[in-house]
């Protein structure tokens, strides 16, 4: 394998890692909180389909962004009023926005635009394009670091950049903020958060909405930057793929970026089986690839590399007790 | 002896028409039915230790969680300062300077003592200020009340004391003026006990105000101001500390002489029943609990385990009734059973002649959503009597067991299939006692058997033991209730820091050598005497 | 709080939550254009208003009792099994090879060693979470999501690359020997009066309704049961009363995932007569919905199943003949699983209110 393909590989690592580490680091915020969330998935396609349609429909990206962190932002508080205001069980929940997500989102897009469930491609202003950093021409000669800057660093859209300065930021809240202490605390221990005169509810709520935002940013990257345009069943399991990359990072979210970059890499690999049969020099099927990701988080969860405590309330319904 | 607050003294303090540090006018409040708090007046002058004493379930802690805001009292005015108050929520309790250390220490285990110290009371968006000048704070709070803890500590390595300083540390962090401590020696040593005091008596020389709830008679003798005390959700008294007695005390608190003379001839030790060597049990953070216990047990008597809770006594029954993996050796009728791996479980130790009455009978010895008479099966499900052709279980003969046994047991409502939770604490207590009694076991283990269960069913349970030993069994008790102990009890162990101090004979002993061995100080003593 | 009465929580609980299912429902129908009432009307024609519909509404049900049961009892054991789906699959490949690398010589011995296969098979695949469960406390939900697309990528590759004759280019076996064909309902004497055309529905549906009696028998029936309940109520109550967790976790989940494999004799047997990509299509997900509408009993998953049977065939009449896409019934999937599983203490609330309205009225009238 030359350089050039090694560089192909990884420029789509990080266009394919992106949606995964939205989508990640949208379900830190709510499982850091306590509160559990499979829905990832929904809530990805959820945003997809609405930023897709909303952005085929003015013409503007921009809006289509924003109705997708909307429409996201809707599922999100579907999840909020069941595990907390109800106390419902967290999982189901999460299994029942995916099934509702992936029938509505059809509906909805079939009624609008009457193309099997897809919006019509997107086009000009209605996409998120490349963005070409400065100085990439300039330092094109630079041996080594010159192409890997052009070819995988440059040439992304802003979601994904913005998915990158995500990471240190999501850091910093959880670690050198207020919020962040208390997040952390009511995902561990909720009585001793209540018994501190803070909101339970109210703290979890916001961390269900950070969810919902950051998987609305997520369906709209796949929607309008990864690809253009929404079809139906789009994400195909990446909020999945996003649960387990969060098991794999443990909770943490610079952990999450490599874990998200490692299962991108695996799902850039699974695009070019030639390339791994000449490297590997054998035959590699697609699937063992594809089924990568979640055997390594089993064997994650399993506690072979290291152990992966998930926050102690996590998945329990706060109850006052006496 | 009076009801009315006005003549109490302040401590020492000269505070003539000074306010109320905290004043309850008429406070009350009714869970569906159950009248919890009724009608509850006091005034704590402020710079007193003021001990709030009853027994279980005489509406203590109600009365705590309306005065920091986790219950809405149904009636009722509360004074701060000569202010009226309304707490509507931790919040405002805080607000109010409000402090609380319960009795589970509400702490973020995976936290510095640092973090849970500022935890809520943060100075502002971001964490470092915060945490700069707590760490400022507490070293002088450290020097101050001899309250020292590694700031930096993770509160899971920390001990229960020191747990419990971070508890103080956080209420005077947020300049707590009144500071309310529920059962805060339950979990403590006797060293940890008397720093806790010391500690609240330096709180109160700088003028803040002390709630202390117990129940131990001695703790409100030795470090209150004044005392009141609760029956029944009512407040029967409130007075001076130096102008009661605990015989007094205790009188108000259970409202008439206690029958806590059991009727028992005396024993007649058989054959030995059982006999444990060594036995050590480790926690789930491979913390030794029970270090090394060796004692005997013969038909027809009752060994007694006294002690704080704890003290290994939980990590002693689960051992022996095949919950817990431990170390040692344990004979039973000359048979050495297994003390972990296949053979150490409920089933082998039932198959062996134990059966177990578990400290927790809600978390352990029922499934609160089965019906009581599948409770009855419970943990012999595999008993003959209960299977039918060879590949069912004969519920009809489940039923009629459990129809018997409720009726034997006096359980109320007599009602096989209602599920155990919609009992009471004491009859369901009573169905547990009646599966494992009835089963005439070899050895009962039982543990704490009367706790949260009302007077007659005490009564009642306390002639089960009796009439079990009676008929040539052995019978190991273990109760924190001291009184239980020395009434039912045909030899006494008792337990501190996972080892025996020392056995006693309930006749030549009293409340007081007990309750020093109990504290970990007799032991030298005891060995002295031995020797 | 007041308690609602037994039958209130066995009967109107459920009922309450379909109905607030079939409202947004309607809801959702109304706002994409279209009339609630006639496709209700599509729905129950296509799907119940001929035989020929029956046939094909059982045939759907039969899975989902498999299904369903299989989440019934992993979830008395305290288990959450959210791998149906890659358990059905696999069960299919155990069909699969049973069917075609065994010289069956008729089709009720290929039924009973394609039965075999089946459980084996599914089982299996859910003996690994299990395990992790029971030994390593891996949490069991992630786990068997991530079993359910590892059995998607297993099967796409044994499909692909082992199982494809070469000849054939759609990732599939090849047919298996006409000897394996079960009978259709229109091929067994006396339903063949009923059932006059072609329809997929077929004995596995006897098989379903055994295994449902079976279900309860084993739940409430037999010792085992009696544990399994026991443990899924209170773990630490049943480590006191000597009922070995690694054992009961083992086996709730190996009967569930066998139960979940079985599906497979209907569709890949009893159907197909082939095992196609993604052969389960949702049926593994859908025991979900069916065990929360069937409040986990097996006569209440039996119900649910035949709930969800109509839905799936009434939508797929509806896909044909409306212009409401298919979709429409993971609409009514996801809605009734959020209102039965997720908001179930919301509909509760709010019969206790109705019921405390009720009484209150009545008392003022007394």
């Amino acid at each position: 394998m030359d350089y050039a393909t090694l560089l192909q590989i990884l420029d789509s690592t990080l266009r394919l890692a992106t949606p995964l580490l939205l989508a990640c680091l949208a379900g830190l915020y709510s499982e850091r909180s306590g509160i559990f969330d499979i829905g990832l998935e929904g809530k990805m396609l959820m945003a997809a389909m609405a930023s897709g349609a909303v952005a085929f429909l003015t013409g503007s990206v921009w809006l289509g962004l924003l109705a997708g962190i909307g429409a996201s932002l809707v599922l999100a508080g579907i999840h909020g009023i069941a595990s907390i205001t109800f106390r419902g069980n967290q999982l189901i929940a999460g299994v029942a926005l995916n099934f509702l997500s992936s029938g509505i989102t059809v509906l909805i897009a079939q009624r609008l635009f009457a193309q099997g469930g897809r919006t019509p491609p997107l086009t000009g202003g209605a996409r998120f394009n490349p963005i070409t950093l400065p100085f990439v021409e300039e330092a094109r000669g630079i041996p080594i670091i010159g192409p890997l800057y052009a070819e995988v660093i440059s040439g992304h859209s802003i979601l994904v950049y913005a998915a990158l300065a995500l990471v240190p930021i999501s850091w910093w809240v959880l670690y050198r903020t207020r919020f962040g202490l208390r997040l952390r605390a009511v995902g561990e221990n909720p009585a001793a958060v209540d018994t501190a005169g803070v909101s339970v509810v109210g703290l979890r709520f916001v961390a269900v909405a950070i969810t919902g935002i950051l998987c609305g940013l997520a369906g709209a990257y796949m929607a309008t930057a990864l690809q253009a345009g929404f079809g139906r069943e789009m994400t195909a399991g990446r909020g999945y793929i996003a649960l387990a990359a969060l098991i794999f990072a443990k909770w943490r979210p610079v952990a999450a970026l490599w874990a998200c970059l490692l299962f991108g890499f695996f799902q850039a690999l699974a695009l070019r089986p030639d390339v791994v049969q000449s490297v590997l020099q054998v035959k590699v099927p697609v699937p063992v690839l594809d089924a990568l990701p979640y055997v390594l988080t089993v064997i994650v969860l399993a506690g072979f590399i290291g152990k992966a405590i998930p926050p102690r309330a996590g998945g329990q319904p706060y109850v006052k007790e006496r | 002896m009076t009801a009315t607050t006005a003549n109490l003294g302040t401590g020492g303090r000269q505070a003539t028409a000074a306010p109320f540090a905290i004043e309850l006018k008429g406070i009350s409040k009714a869970f569906g039915a159950v009248q919890a708090n009724k009608d509850i007046n006091i005034a704590m002058p402020r710079g007193t230790i003021h001990g709030i004493i009853g027994e279980n379930g005489a509406g203590k802690s109600t009365l705590m969680s309306i005065l920091y805001g986790f219950y809405k009292a149904d009636a009722g005015q509360i004074l701060i300062n000569g202010t009226v108050t309304p707490i509507p929520d931790s919040q405002s309790a805080i607000r109010a300077g409000i402090g609380m250390v319960f009795q589970h220490f509400k702490l973020v285990q995976n936290f510095t003592v640092l973090e849970n110290v500022v935890l809520g009371a943060e100075d502002g968006p971001l964490l470092n200020r915060s945490l700069t000048t707590a760490r400022k704070l507490l070293t002088e709070l450290a020097r101050e009340y001899e309250l020292d803890v590694d700031p930096d500590a993770l509160i899971e390595d920390l001990s229960v004391g020191h747990q419990q300083r971070v508890e103080i540390l956080k209420a005077l962090y947020r300049q707590a003026d009144i500071l309310i401590l529920d059962e805060p020696t339950g979990v403590l040593t006797p060293d940890e006990a008397d720093h806790l005091f010391r500690i609240l008596k330096g709180l109160k020389d700088q003028g803040k105000t002390v709630i202390l709830i117990t129940h131990k008679l001695h703790e409100i003798m030795d470090a209150t101001d004044n005392v009141s005390v609760m029956r029944r959700g009512t407040m029967v008294g409130t007075v001076k500390t130096s102008e009661t007695s605990p015989e007094a005390l205790a009188e108000l608190m259970v409202g008439r002489k206690v029958l806590l003379e059991v009727e028992k001839r005396p024993a007649k030790p058989g054959a030995l029943i059982l006999s444990v060597e060594n036995l050590s049990v480790k926690d789930e953070h491979r913390v030794e609990r029970l270090k090394g216990v060796s004692f005997e047990i013969r038909a027809g008597e009752i060994l007694g385990i006294a002690g704080v809770a704890g003290n290994g006594q939980s990590e002693l029954l689960a051992a022996l009734g095949g919950i817990a993996k431990a170390t040692g050796k344990m004979v039973m009728n000359g048979i050495e059973l297994p003390l972990r791996g296949a053979g150490a479980n409920g089933q082998a130790r039932r198959a062996a002649g134990i059966a177990h009455v578990p400290e927790d009978r809600q978390h352990l010895g029922l499934i609160m959503d089965f019906s009581a008479w599948e409770n009855v099966a419970f943990g012999y499900h595999n008993a003959p009597e209960y299977q039918k052709n060879g590949l069912f279980m004969d519920n009809d003969a489940l039923r009629a067991d459990a129809r018997a046994k409720i009726e034997r047991f006096d359980v109320r409502p007599a009602d096989c299939w209602l599920p155990a939770k919609s009992f009471s604490g004491g009859n369901q207590q009573k169905i547990v006692v009646a599966r494992e009694i009835e089963q005439d076991p070899e050895l009962l283990l039982i543990g704490q058997p009367t706790r949260g269960v009302d007077i007659g069913a005490i009564e009642f349970i306390h002639k089960q033991i009796i009439a079990l030993r009676d008929q040539g069994r052995a019978i190991l008790l273990v109760s924190v209730e001291l009184d239980e102990i020395m009434s039912l009890s045909d030899r006494i162990a008792v337990m501190f820091d996972g080892k025996i101090m020392g056995f006693r004979d309930p006749a030549k002993t009293n409340e007081r050598e007990l309750g020093l061995m109990m504290a970990g100080m007799a032991a030298t003593e005891s060995q002295k005497g031995a020797a | 709080m007041d308690h609602l009465p037994r039958w209130a929580d066995v009967v109107l609980v459920p009922l309450i939550s379909l109905l607030l299912a079939a409202i947004i429902a309607a809801l959702v129908l109304l706002s994409i254009g279209q009339s609630p009432v006639e496709a209700i009307n599509v729905m129950v024609e296509g799907a119940l208003g001929s035989a020929y519909g029956w046939g094909f509404t059982l045939y759907y049900t039969t899975s989902f009792i498999f299904t369903g049961l299989a989440v019934t009892v992993a979830f008395h054991a305290g288990l959450f099994n959210i791998g149906g789906e890659g358990q059905a699959q696999l069960g299919g490949l155990g069909v699969a090879l049973a069917c075609l690398f065994i010289p069956w010589p008729h089709w009720s011995l290929a039924l009973i060693g394609a039965t075999f296969a089946a459980a084996a098979f599914g089982a299996a695949w859910a003996a690994i979470p299990a395990y992790l469960q029971a030994k390593r406390g891996s949490h069991i939900v992630i786990t068997t999501i991530m079993f359910n697309y590892i059995a998607a990528a297993f099967l796409v590759f044994m499909l692909v690359d082992v199982l494809r004759p070469e000849s054939q280019m759609d990732p599939a076996t090849a047919n298996f020997p006409a000897v394996t064909q079960i009978p259709t309902l229109n091929q067994i004497p006396g339903f063949s009066l009923i059932f006059q055309k072609d329809v997929p529905a077929n004995v596995t549906l006897f098989i379903a309704l055994v295994m449902a009696v079976v279900v309860w028998a084993l739940l409430w029936r037999t010792r085992l049961g009696y544990q399994i309940r026991a443990f899924g109520k209170s773990e630490s109550a049943a480590r006191y009363a000597g009922i070995n967790p690694t054992k009961i976790i083992m086996i709730a989940m190996l009967i569930s995932g066998g139960l979940a494999g079985l599906m497979s004799i209907n569709n890949v047997m009893g159907e197909a007569g082939r095992l196609l990509g993604n052969s389960a299509s949702g049926a593994g997900f859908i025991g979900i919905a069916v065990a929360l509408m069937g409040r986990n009993h097996p006569i209440g998953v039996v119900l649910a199943a035949l709930l969800f049977g109509f839905l799936f065939q009434g939508g797929a009449e509806l896909g044909l003949w409306t212009k409401i896409p298919i979709e429409m019934r993971t609409v009514v999937q996801g809605l009734v699983i959020l209102f039965t599983g997720a908001l179930d203490i919301m509909v509760r609330m709010l019969l206790t209110w109705i019921f405390g309205l009720f009484r209150s009225h009545k008392l003022g009238a007394a």
